[in-house]
Formats: C-alpha cells, structure tokens, sequence
C-alpha cells in the first residue's frame, strides 16, 4: 500500500461489491486475486451483470480463477493499448448504475480511470485495489513524453534521454507521475540509480 | 444572525396568481439597480412582517439567472400551516417594500455532468424553472420529469412544454400517470447526475432506487424545505447564554431563541443546510427530528438537533447556546 507523501498521490482501497446489477472489472495480472477475493463478500448472481476485462501479462496466470466467478463477459487483451477500443466502445453505450472496478498494477487503473473520467464518470465513483507491480507511468515534464514502466529513481526519460526524479505528484489527466530533471545545474552529476518501485 | 445572508431592501413589483394554489410575486431592489448574481437552483429567504410577528420563509428563486433586474418566486398556498404562505397570498401587494436575504444555492447544477435528469414533484418545480433556462442558454443536456395532482394545477408546465418541448414530460396523478422510475434511471447515459425536488415522501423514494441501482449518492442532488411543524409547546434551558424559553405551539425552536435574543447561524431554515446544528448538553424526553442534514445516527444519539424544523417533547432540554 501506497503511503500519502502529497495530495495528488493517488491512494488505493480494497474491492468491495456495489450495489447495482451492472459490474465493470478492468485488471492486469495479480489484479485478479483482488476481484476474487471480492468474490467472496459478493451477494449470490452479483456476477450474472458483470463484465471482467482482463490484461493476464507475461506469466498468463488467474484465467481459469476468473472464468470460475462466471462472470457474464470475460475478455482477455494482450496490452491495455489493444484493450483500449474496446473499453471505450462499454463506456460509450454504458448507462447510469454501472459500477466500476479497476484491480492491478499503478499504471492500468491510471490508464482505466482516465478513460472512464472521460466517460463522465468521478473518480471518486470507482472502486481500486493496487496489487502486483509498483511500476510507474511517468511523464517528464519537460519533453511531454511518456515512460510506462519506470521502477528506478532516478529514471531515463526514454524520450529525449535526461536523467529525472519520479516524483509523487500524479496527474489523473495524464494518468502518470511527474518526473523532473534532476541533474538540471550539473549534467555530469550522476546520483545513483536505485530500484524503487520494483 | 444569519450567516452569509445580507439583506436586500425590496420592493414588490408584481404579484400574478397562477392557478388556484400557486401565486407569483416578482422583486426588484427599491434602489433601481440589478440584483446580485445567482445560478439555478438557489433560494432566498423572506422576511414577513406580520404585526408583532416575523416569518423567515426559504423560497427558490424561479426566474433565469440570466436576467437579475428582478427576482421571481412562487407560494403554495398552505391553509393548514403555519401561516407564511397565506401572508405571502394575502398581504403581499404590489409596491410592498420587503426585505429579502442573498441568494444562497444549496441546490445546484453539477456542471461536470454530461446529462442533467430531473425529476419534481408539486411546487417542487420552481428550482428546475432557474435551472432549465440556466442549461437552455448554455446548450446544456437535460430532461425533466414533473408529476402534478392535476393539468390545472401543474404549474408551469405549459411554460416548460413550449420552452422544452419534449424534454418535458409530464405525469397527472389524476389520470393515474405514473413515472416508471427503475426504467428511467436504468436507461440513462454514464455521467447523468440527477436532481429530485418535491415532497419528502418522493425525495425519498428516488433516493432509494437509485442507490438501488447503482447510482453513487454524489450523482443524486436533491431539497426539500421542510416546514417548521407546529407541536406541544416546550421548554428549553439554552446554557451558553443562560436562558430558559418556551418553544410555543406555531413556533419553531430556532424561532423561539431569536425571540429571546439568541442567535444561531442559519441559512435556510429548512432543516438542510446544516448551519443551525446545536449539540444536545442533556435531555429526558424524545427527539422530533425533522430535518434532512443529519445522518440517522446523529438522530438517534440524541446529540444533536436542528432547531428550525425540529422539536422536543419531554421533561427537560439542554442545548449548547
């Protein structure tokens, strides 16, 4: 769990079923356990309304857990990007009474969320649980350009190359943590690179 | 005192009846110049000087809040209350100078929302008259729902009808129109917020279906007014400022301290805005609440009151003034 440094540092809860007949579940890898343990607390035929939308990751592991939850839909994507579509697509025909719930990594409930805020929907609506990787989506603040996956502080801006500090300070717009310059005055200084968010 | 509420020196520019229990009276500041600014949704409180009797009576603003030359407000008229609809109806001519509070919007638009859906019930439409015109000016979504005993006395629904065409549905108790709610809120776009004003009793049954449905609380907007209820007299020991009175039969609690030359914060005097709350220091007796700002919890601690709409009965009462 993620400790509050700065007010844009966004905090994580646990799943808990919502009223409602309408279920979204967005994960990513150890995401998974979160929606089953949830399973758990859910009234009988919570998951007949329920569509799970699952990003298994490299190790391919958690399918045949929630295939057991026999949720309405479940949808299995290689990347968020090929994700993405068909998300938008749920989104776009959804109605009010859908509830939403993102499980995983920092990175895809970022990324879910800013699409879902786009659909009109709060943050403060949606339901997340942090499970597995603390790897960062990061934006350097000076060239613009993403970097998805950063667990070193300091870390390489994989677009124009400065060395910056991962900040905590989140943007939901973005979805992604500011990183700085963090060498600004002496380019030759070089601290250390240590695993900070592995 | 009344917290944020500076008055306005007005006078009654025009009082319209309009159907056999709707009446509406238009203000203007007595200076000539442009009242100040509000959004759709706000109320306003009036002060009605009766002889030797003061009425502060919240009423929402109905006019557009684009056009601020002249506030608009429209009274039920209430025969078996308390007797500030009737004073409205009877004694309220135009050239009246009156004196009015600050608009104060405790009722408002959340402007993030892709889709307004509102629903009223009775004179329960007089906020969604500001807001609709406030939407309707800025391109904004919207569709509202307004249930009426009968077409003669659905205020402004001809209005609404020929403003909004069929963004407007209408539903006649009379000719047994009901709304089907649960098809309603289960078919409206993601990022609809949905604003219910009208009688309690509805207030609280599309509150209920749509946490029902799965509509999280901060999408659900909703006010109701209530009334002051006349009861048994009671007394009450206000410690802070060592007074004991006696809350008479047609008064309220917040109305009895004024009189005794205490003054609590308020604002709207209905029991929603949250800024009379008073802690409880002891009590032998049974709490009337009556108001929608505290949660059931605080009703049932006995801790807390609000003293403009709620009551006591009981041996004795100790409150923190």
């Amino acid at each position: 769990m993620a400790a509050k440094t700065i007010i844009s540092r966004p905090i994580y809860g646990t799943l808990s079923p919502q009223p409602g007949k309408h279920h979204l579940f967005i994960a990513d890898a150890e995401g998974a356990l979160a929606i089953i343990d949830m399973a758990g607390k859910a009234p009988p035929g919570f998951f007949d309304g329920a569509e799970i939308d699952f990003i298994p990751g490299p190790e391919g592991k958690h399918i045949a857990a929630l295939e057991a939850l026999k949720p309405a839909q479940l949808h299995l994507s290689p990347s968020f990007a090929s994700l993405l579509p068909r998300l938008k697509q749920t989104l776009t025909n959804a109605h009010m009474g859908l509830r939403i719930y993102l499980a995983g990594t920092e990175g895809l409930i970022g990324q879910a969320m800013q699409v879902a805020l786009e659909a009109g929907v709060d943050h403060t609506f949606m339901q997340t649980e942090h499970r597995g990787s603390l790897a960062r989506r990061m934006q350097c603040v000076h060239c613009k350009g993403i970097t998805e996956n950063v667990t070193t502080q300091p870390a390489l801006c994989s677009h124009c190359g400065l060395l910056l500090l991962v900040r905590d300070h989140y943007s939901r717009r973005l979805a992604a943590f500011q990183g700085v310059c963090i060498n600004a005055e002496d380019r030759s200084e070089i601290p250390p690179m240590e695993e900070a968010f592995p | 005192m009344s917290t944020g509420t500076t008055k306005l020196d007005v006078v009654v520019s025009d009082v319209v009846p309009v159907n056999e229990l709707v009446t509406r009276f238009h203000f203007r500041r007595r200076d000539g110049g442009l009242l100040p600014t509000f959004s759709g949704g706000a109320h306003v409180v009036v002060e009605m000087r009766d002889r030797d009797r003061t009425r502060l009576n919240p009423y929402s603003l109905m006019g557009s809040p684009l056009d601020t030359r002249e506030y608009t407000i429209s009274v039920r008229r209430d025969d078996v209350g308390r007797g500030g609809s009737l004073f409205m109806h009877r004694q309220v001519k135009p050239g009246l100078e009156m004196v009015i509070s600050y608009p104060v919007n405790l009722f408002s638009l959340d402007l993030r929302a892709k889709k307004h859906l509102m629903l009223a019930g009775g004179i329960g439409i007089t906020p969604f008259m500001a807001q609709t015109s406030q939407l309707a000016a800025a391109g904004g979504n919207f569709e509202l729902h307004y249930t009426c005993r009968t077409a003669s006395l659905g205020t402004y629904a001809d209005v609404l009808q020929q403003r909004y065409g069929s963004r407007v549905h209408l539903y006649h108790d009379d000719r047994e129109e009901r709304i089907d709610l649960d098809r309603l809120l289960s078919s409206q776009p993601l990022g609809t917020h949905l604003y219910v004003c009208g009688p309690a009793g509805m207030i609280n049954w599309v509150r209920d279906r749509a946490a029902s449905l799965g509509w999280p609380s901060e999408t659900v907007h909703f006010e109701h007014f209530a009334a002051p209820q006349p009861g048994a007299p009671f007394d009450v020991a206000l410690a802070l400022s060592h007074k004991t009175i006696r809350v008479g039969e047609q008064q309220s609690l917040l109305e009895a301290m004024e009189a005794a030359g205490v003054d609590p914060p308020y604002l709207c005097r209905g029991g929603v805005c949250g800024q009379c709350e008073t802690n409880v220091i002891s009590s032998d007796g049974k709490f009337i609440h009556n108001d929608h700002w505290l949660s059931e919890e605080d009703h049932r601690s006995g801790c807390k009151i609000m003293p403009c709409v709620s009551r006591f009965e009981g041996k004795s009462l100790v409150l923190e003034r």
